[in-house]
Parts: C-alpha cells; structure tokens; sequence
C-alpha cells in the first residue's frame, strides 16, 4: 500500500440545498498534488456546488448541508475554520471580479488585508511584482498598478484575480469556468498560464469547454446529475470513456 | 404628469425667490438677528432691515455637525448588520424599530429628547439640538445603508471571503467602499431631511439672537428663525430670506446626491 496522502481527497462527500434534493451526491476522489482536474458535466450537474464545498463557500449560508467529508492534506475541512480553509485553497470566479475600488496594486495583495496581515513596503512591492509576472500581467500593467482594476480588459482582469488568489500561496485553486466570460485569445493566454502555474498549485477546474479539457488537464471528473460519474486521466476519458453516460456527453449526444 | 408636480416645486421656488433675493447681501449671511427695535427703526426710515441669520446658520451647521458624527457610524454599522443578517429574528425586529422610527413624528422626537437631555441637563442646548436630528437621520441611514448593500453582486462578498477574510474586514475594506456612493447619497438626502425641522428644535435648542459656538447653550436655526421671524412684525421681512438661502441649500444637497447616485450607477 502506497501511503502518500493526497493534497485533496472527497469522501462521500454530499451537499443539499433543500431538504429533499441532494445536488452533490457521495462523491469519492483523490486529487493528485500538482496537476489539473477538470470538473466537466452537463448545466446543473452539480460542478460548482462540488467546488463551492472546497473553500466551504457554503457555510455562508444557513440551510445549504454538506456531508462526508473533505481532506486537505489528510485534514477534514469540514470540522476546519472557514478562514484557515480559504486561506489554503483560493477560489477564481467565472466573472472576473477585482475589487471596483482597488488599485492594481491593492487587489493583488487584498488577501493580505483581508486577513489583516501587514507587510512592509518592500515586501508588497516584491509581492506584487511576481504575482503579476506569474500570470503575465506585470509587463501589461507595470505603468499603471495604482489603476483601478476595473479599468482592464475582461481577460486581464481575470489574470489579476489569478494573481490575487495566488499571492496567498495557496495549495489548492479552485477555478469555476474561468474563462467562459473570456474571448478566445484571452482564454489562450489563461490556459498557457496554468499549465505554468500548477508546478505550484493543484488546480481543479470547472469547464464547459471540452476542448479546454483535453488541452490542459491531466486528469477528468464527469458528473451526472449530482454524482461523479467517472474520474481518471484526462486522455483515457476522452479516447476510451467507461460509462455510457460520459460517451454521450463528450460524443455531443447529451447536454 | 410630471409637469404637474413641477408645478409647485415651481411655484413655491419662484414665490420665496421673489420675495427674498433682495435681502441676500453679504451682511445676510455674517451678521446675527437684528433687535426688534433695531429693525424697527430701519423701516421707519424706510432702510432695510440690518443684519441677518448667521447664528441661524453657525447653529444649524453645528447641530447637523454633531448629529453627522453620532448618525454615520451608528446608521451604517445598524445598516450593515441588517443587510447582512436579514433571515435573523432579533435582526428583522430591528429593521421594524427603524421603519416605525422613520414615521415617528418629528414634534414627538422633539418632546422626547427634551424629557431625555434638556431636562437632566437643565437646559436648552446645541447638544440636545443635535441629538433630536440625530434620531431623525438615523433611521434614513440605516435604510440606505441596508439597501445599498443589498443590491452589491453577491461576488464581491464571495470573492472576499474566499481569500481568507473575515466577515468584518470584508465588510470594511470591499463591502462598504463599494457601497460608498449609496451611503453618501443616502447621508445627503438625510441631512436635507432634517435641516428644515423646526418642531424637535423648538424644544431642544430652543433659539438665540448671538452668534454661538459653544454646545451647552441655546442655539439658533434657520428654521427656528423662520417661526421667530413670522412672530415678530417688525422681522417679517426676514422670513423670505431665511426661506431661500434653506431652500437653496436643501436643493444643492438633492442635486448633488442624484448626481452621485447617477455617477455611481454608471
Ligand atoms: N443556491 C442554490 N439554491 C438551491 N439550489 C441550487 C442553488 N445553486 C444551485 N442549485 C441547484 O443545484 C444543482 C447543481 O447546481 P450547480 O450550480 O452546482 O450546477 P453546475 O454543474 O455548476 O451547472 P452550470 O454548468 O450551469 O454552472 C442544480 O440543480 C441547481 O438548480
Ligand atoms: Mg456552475
């Protein structure tokens, strides 16, 4: 027995938004340390509520239940602090989001003042500097870091939230159709960045985009109506898939 | 339709604009409220009435000062709490307290503060003034307070919260300055709410002819003004000047909130 333990890890993991429903239903997986998973599935599958229980986005709102369990590092998240979760696993949303009233500069380190840690000027500068050149932005935006975020394009915006989820050096990024917002140049730009980045961090992301898939994830989950149907190397998926249902959905026959 | 609510916004400025531009000068607006005898003899001379409303106007701007400091915190802070916490019970009864507060009105506010700080305090004051507008504008902060929020993109919460923050930083640092031009606009439409409320002064700040600073004495208002003007036949001719100049400056604060509110929608 192989006794590695993984970054990420679901256990039954079930999540409800009403008592009779559930929209994630006993999801088990094992995430591998640096690599991408992509979370594919058919609209209402259940994708986002999957990655909304990794940051526990849930527990902000009262009669959403989570069962099962999550592991961090071998650690349930579920008995976790919320803010020591989030802390370790940073979130990218399908709109790209800065903060209207930050700069450049501020949104980027916003992880830091959101948690109330201080840093000297210095140490922001650097921060700064190689978060914004880790997603290729630096040379975009080094003239104009007290800009409001706002101000860049859709792509570069969405570049910029990147950087603010990994200034906080997270272990894990969750990332919800992040570029269904972008054209598909900007959407290139993304996809060459995390192929980059997850030499760093293990990034699971949710796609639509089938050919998005194949071209930067190593491995696939598909969900079906709440369940996670199949999971297991991106490739053997897409050559040779196992369920009927996972035919029918990457074949164009199904949703 | 809408011509006929213009009509008399229209009228009523049209009204006090003739009768009291020709008494705005200099002397209007820096110099106190003439004596009665004073002003007597001016228009026995045929001359205009000497001086003017600025202890009306020192005692207006430093009782709104006062209650501003005390109503924007406590309003956005009470505000922000109900936005945030809607489904809770204790919070829906607070939001019944403010609406039942917003239509209380505003001689009884007056009386009560009287009972609650003239009385203890063993007399009329500036402060007392200023605690009575400041019941008044709290309720109309909460509100706009609470609204704004409200209409915020559920993302920008989410996305703050999901870098590790907790709720009051979020609240601090990414909910609130967006929500700044809201809350700025709601604060101007409450200080032109309360600015020409007469009744609550009469029985807190209850008036003075000097120009005064100091916050445990009676005070003057423009509005208090108005009503002594009105009582005083020699005086009268000051009610038309005193009307504009609050008038005007009720009109500057609406414009300037719409103005922010369309600059901030955009
Ligand atoms: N806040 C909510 N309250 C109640 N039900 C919800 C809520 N959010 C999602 N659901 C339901 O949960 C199920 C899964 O939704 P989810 O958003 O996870 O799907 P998805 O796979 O991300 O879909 P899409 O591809 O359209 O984003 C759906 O049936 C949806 O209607
Ligand atoms: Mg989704």
């Amino acid at each position: 027995m192989e006794s590695v333990i993984p970054i990420l890890e679901f256990k039954k993991t079930c999540v409800s938004y009403t008592k009779q429903t559930m929209a994630v239903k006993y999801v088990s997986a094992a995430i591998e340390r640096n690599t991408i998973t992509a979370i594919m599935g058919p609209s209402g599958c259940g994708k986002s509520t999957l990655l909304r229980a990794v940051n526990l986005m849930h527990s902000l709102y009262q009669n959403i239940r989570v069962d099962g369990e999550i592991l961090l590092n071998g650690e349930n998240i579920l008995s976790m602090e919320p803010i020591d979760v989030r802390r370790r696993v940073g979130m990218v949303f399908q709109r790209p989001a800065p903060f209207p009233t930050m700069s450049i500069y501020d949104n980027v380190l916003s992880g830091f003042s959101l948690n109330g840690i201080k840093l000297s000027k210095a140490e922001k500068d650097t921060t700064v500097e190689h978060c914004l050149k880790s997603v290729a932005l630096w040379d975009e935006v080094k003239d104009v870091l007290n800009k409001k975020g706002t101000f860049l394009s859709g792509g570069q915006q969405q570049r910029l939230c990147i950087a603010r989820a990994l200034a906080m050096k997270p272990d894990v990024l969750l990332m919800d159709e992040p570029t269904s917002a972008l054209d598909p140049i900007a959407t290139k730009h993304i996809e060459e960045l995390l192929l980059d980045l997850q030499k760093e961090v293990t990034i699971l992301i949710v796609t639509h985009n089938m050919g998005q898939a194949k071209r930067i994830s190593s491995k696939s989950m598909f969900m079906y109506l709440g369940e996670l149907v199949e999971y297991g190397d991106t490739e053997t998926m897409f050559t040779n898939p196992i369920d009927e249902r996972t035919k029918a959905y990457l074949t164009g026959k199904m949703g | 339709m809408a011509a006929l609510t213009a009509v008399p916004l229209l009228a009523i400025l049209g009204e006090v604009l003739l009768r009291g531009y020709h008494q705005l000068s200099w002397a209007f607006f820096t110099e106190p409220t003439p004596t009665a005898y004073k002003a007597m003899k001016a228009i026995e001379a045929g001359e205009p009435i000497p001086g003017g409303i600025a202890n009306g106007i020192v005692g207006t701007m430093i009782m709104l000062g006062m209650a501003v400091i005390v109503a924007v915190p406590l309003g956005i802070l009470c505000g922000a709490f109900l936005a945030e916490n809607s489904k809770n019970r204790f919070a829906q009864f607070v939001s019944y307290l403010t609406d039942l507060l917003q239509g209380t009105p505003s001689v009884i506010i007056g009386i009560i503060t009287y009972i609650w700080v003239v009385v203890p305090m063993k007399g009329y004051s500036a402060i007392a003034g200023s605690v009575a507008l400041c019941i008044m504008m709290v309720p109309l902060i909460v509100r706009s307070t609470e609204e704004t929020l409200k209409i915020l993109p559920a993302s920008l919460k989410e996305a703050g919260l999901a870098l590790g923050g907790n709720k009051a930083r979020v609240m601090m640092r990414v909910q609130l300055p967006a929500a700044f031009g809201g809350i700025f606009t709601g604060i101007l439409l409450a200080v032109s709410r309360v600015i020409g409320e007469t009744a609550p002064l009469m029985f807190t700040a209850l008036g003075c002819s000097l120009i005064r600073f100091s916050v445990d004495k009676p005070i003057s208002a423009v509005p208090l003004l108005i009503w002594e003007f009105f009582n005083d036949p020699n005086l009268q001719e000051l009610i038309w000047g005193a009307s504009l100049f609050l008038l005007l400056f009720v009109l500057a604060l609406n414009l300037t909130a719409k103005y922010l509110a369309k600059k901030w929608n955009q």
